[in-house]
């Protein structure tokens, strides 16, 4: 990768320079050498010795023997396991499903009916990523808490179920929806609207042909941009399922903070990998055939 | 058809409403929270000096309203697990970004203009540091320091060294895609300008790119010092004995609290929003000054 770039060297040349008239001056790719060597030692590093941990022995309370042992992979696929990762990609489904259910229609309302307070209004949609993550989940804790108003007053008794777990992926994860698919609403042209109403077409049909087509890869990348962090997500579901439903990414962490079963938390770790590589892929080549095809 | 799409028009705004209230409502209640007393049988029992010395254990129901105190605010600037804690995230994050930025911003430089060809597998790595789920680095990076603690002299224990150095890969990739985004949309006309006047390729950086640049550099250092301050999964395995505020939260949330918590996160956003408006104002000053309006940045500042 350290590829010798022509660096400009106009005080060396500067009539050769001048004559060409397509200069375009570019930095040279060593630059690139120290956040990659960065990468190299302390992100495939990590990764690498997850890999050989996955396949290593554990001999006794902590120590390991490295191998070609697959047994971890297939305790990762036993019935058990596989109802976590089943749960967690379910419940991350369902939280982005909601995602885009809440957050469409204010980003649509923000492109569509905001002029002035356009900016403001995004703005908003941001503040409450200023706020701590944990204090965020905190305080939806505070209002779901089974002594709180919301249980003794209207009877909505969440805390530590699923629906706890869902409405915190919703709350912390909508704002990071919401901005792309406004970006993308904000690109649309309008008059395609009128034009589509003024030929005929119901407001929802031209909503449905065009609005909703033309903003679908924002719609898609949105969509991803939540369901990946909410596949790993560790804290909402310990603070706000209380230990009641975990995800994979909490075994993951037991495997190392309790049960010290090393091997078999990294093979569930790549096992999370492997399915969201999947979603990954999958979005690539949506995204690549989009491209190809001129949407 | 008119009145139609005025309906049309009030009901997204309602929609809007309900959502903007869901969104604020939680910082609403942990601010006024902040404000609360124990509860009325917790006091009962309790004869400390102020209301506010109550261990969390005894501080019965805090989540329905019991009255009005403002002694949290002192009871958390005094705490001697909090503060500590809240200064250690504080140093790591300065740290984190000055790094990030630097290395986000030279890569970003050399990648910007490279052929895509050699920019690819570089660019998927970047993707990767960003798509891995946080749990899994976690995990690995706690093994790979203690595999290299063990095996090469004088490689830092787990600590705040540690935390770091796992941070710093997710928020150099944040930085560069920030840096590049606005380097690519400049163009370079201006550097070849420089260029053709005679300036250096060092001068051209220092008088005309990173000038233009800084900006995305700010907003890139910001963006990282907020993810490293407000980052609990990394840290939560890789802190050894170290402890930072969100790690402090976190059993707080988990073990029992007081409004003490409730109180430092107020001031917290106080300062934050504080910040952000004379961010804004100034950036607006020197917008009307330099006339390059760009409101793309101005969404890329915000976390």
């Amino acid at each position: 990768m350290a590829v010798a770039e022509k660096t400009p060297e106009v005080a060396a040349a500067p009539a050769a320079a001048r004559r060409r008239r397509s200069f375009k001056p570019r930095y040279p790719g060593w630059l690139t050498a120290p956040s990659l060597l960065y990468y190299a030692v302390f992100f495939l590093g990590p990764m690498a010795i997850l890999v050989a941990f996955s396949l290593a022995v554990q001999q006794g309370f902590g120590s390991l023997k490295y191998g070609f042992d697959t047994s971890q992979y297939s305790q990762v696929t036993t019935s058990l396991y596989l109802h976590i990762f089943e749960r967690t990609l379910v419940m991350a489904g369902f939280g982005t499903v909601l995602a885009v259910a809440v957050g469409y229609p204010v980003a649509y309302w923000m492109a569509r009916y905001l002029s002035t307070y356009k900016m403001l209004a995004l703005l908003l949609v941001v503040v409450p990523f200023w706020t701590s993550f944990l204090i965020r989940t905190y305080a939806l804790k505070i209002i779901l808490d089974p002594h709180g108003y919301l249980a003794r007053d209207l009877g909505i008794n969440i805390l530590y179920t699923k629906y706890a777990v869902a409405v915190g992926l919703v709350y912390n994860y909508l704002p990071l929806f919401i901005l792309p698919v406004f970006a993308s609403l904000e690109r649309m042209d309008w008059t395609l609207i009128e034009a589509a109403t003024d030929l005929g077409a119901r407001p929802f049909t031209a909503f449905r042909e065009i609005t909703l087509r033309l903003t679908l890869p924002g719609v898609v990348t949105g969509a991803l941009l939540v369901f990946i962090p909410m596949t790993g997500e560790y804290i909402i579901p310990n603070i706000l399922g209380g230990g009641n439903y975990e995800f994979v990414g909490n075994v993951i962490g037991d495997q190392f903070n309790q049960a010290q079963n090393q091997p078999f938390g990294s093979a569930l770790s790549i096992g999370l990998m492997a399915a969201l590589s999947v979603f990954v892929i999958a979005y690539i080549l949506v995204a690549t055939k989009e491209e190809q095809f001129g949407a | 058809m008119r009145k139609r799409r005025l309906r049309a028009k009030h009901a997204f705004t309602a929609w809007a409403v309900v959502v903007y209230g869901f969104l604020f409502l939680p910082i609403l209640v942990m601010a006024v929270f902040a404000f609360n007393k124990p509860s009325p049988a917790a006091l009962a029992g309790f004869h400390g000096s102020s209301v506010c010395a109550i261990p969390p254990a005894q501080i019965g129901n805090i989540t329905v309203w019991n009255g009005f105190t403002s002694c949290w605010f002192s009871a958390g600037l005094h705490d001697p697990t909090y503060i500590p804690a809240i200064v250690t995230s504080l140093q790591i994050a300065a740290v984190a970004a000055v790094i990030s930025t630097v290395l986000g911003l030279c890569a970003a430089l050399a990648l910007a203009r490279m052929k895509p060809r050699l920019r690819a597998p570089f660019d998927a790595l970047v993707y990767l540091t960003l798509v891995v789920p946080e749990i899994v680095i976690a995990v690995a990076s706690l093994i790979f320091f203690v595999q290299a603690r063990n095996y090469i002299h004088g490689f830092p224990g787990l600590g705040k060294v540690t935390i770091l150095i796992g941070q710093v890969v997710f928020n150099a990739s944040v930085s560069m895609l920030i840096i590049r985004a606005r380097f690519v949309g400049m163009g370079d006309v201006l550097e070849e300008a420089s260029f053709d006047l005679g300036s250096g390729p060092v001068g051209t950086f220092r008088q005309v790119t990173l000038p233009r640049l800084m900006p995305a550099i700010v907003s890139a250092a910001l963006l990282s010092f907020t993810f490293s301050f407000d980052d609990y999964v990394l840290p939560a395995f890789t802190n050894g004995t170290t402890n930072t505020w969100p790690i402090v939260l976190y059993s707080a949330v988990r073990f029992g609290l007081t409004p003490a918590v409730n109180a430092l996160a107020t001031i917290m956003l106080a300062v934050t929003l504080t910040a952000v408006i004379v961010t804004a104002v100034m950036l607006r000053r020197s917008r009307t000054r330099t006339g390059s309006g760009d409101a793309a940045l101005a969404v890329q500042v915000l976390p």
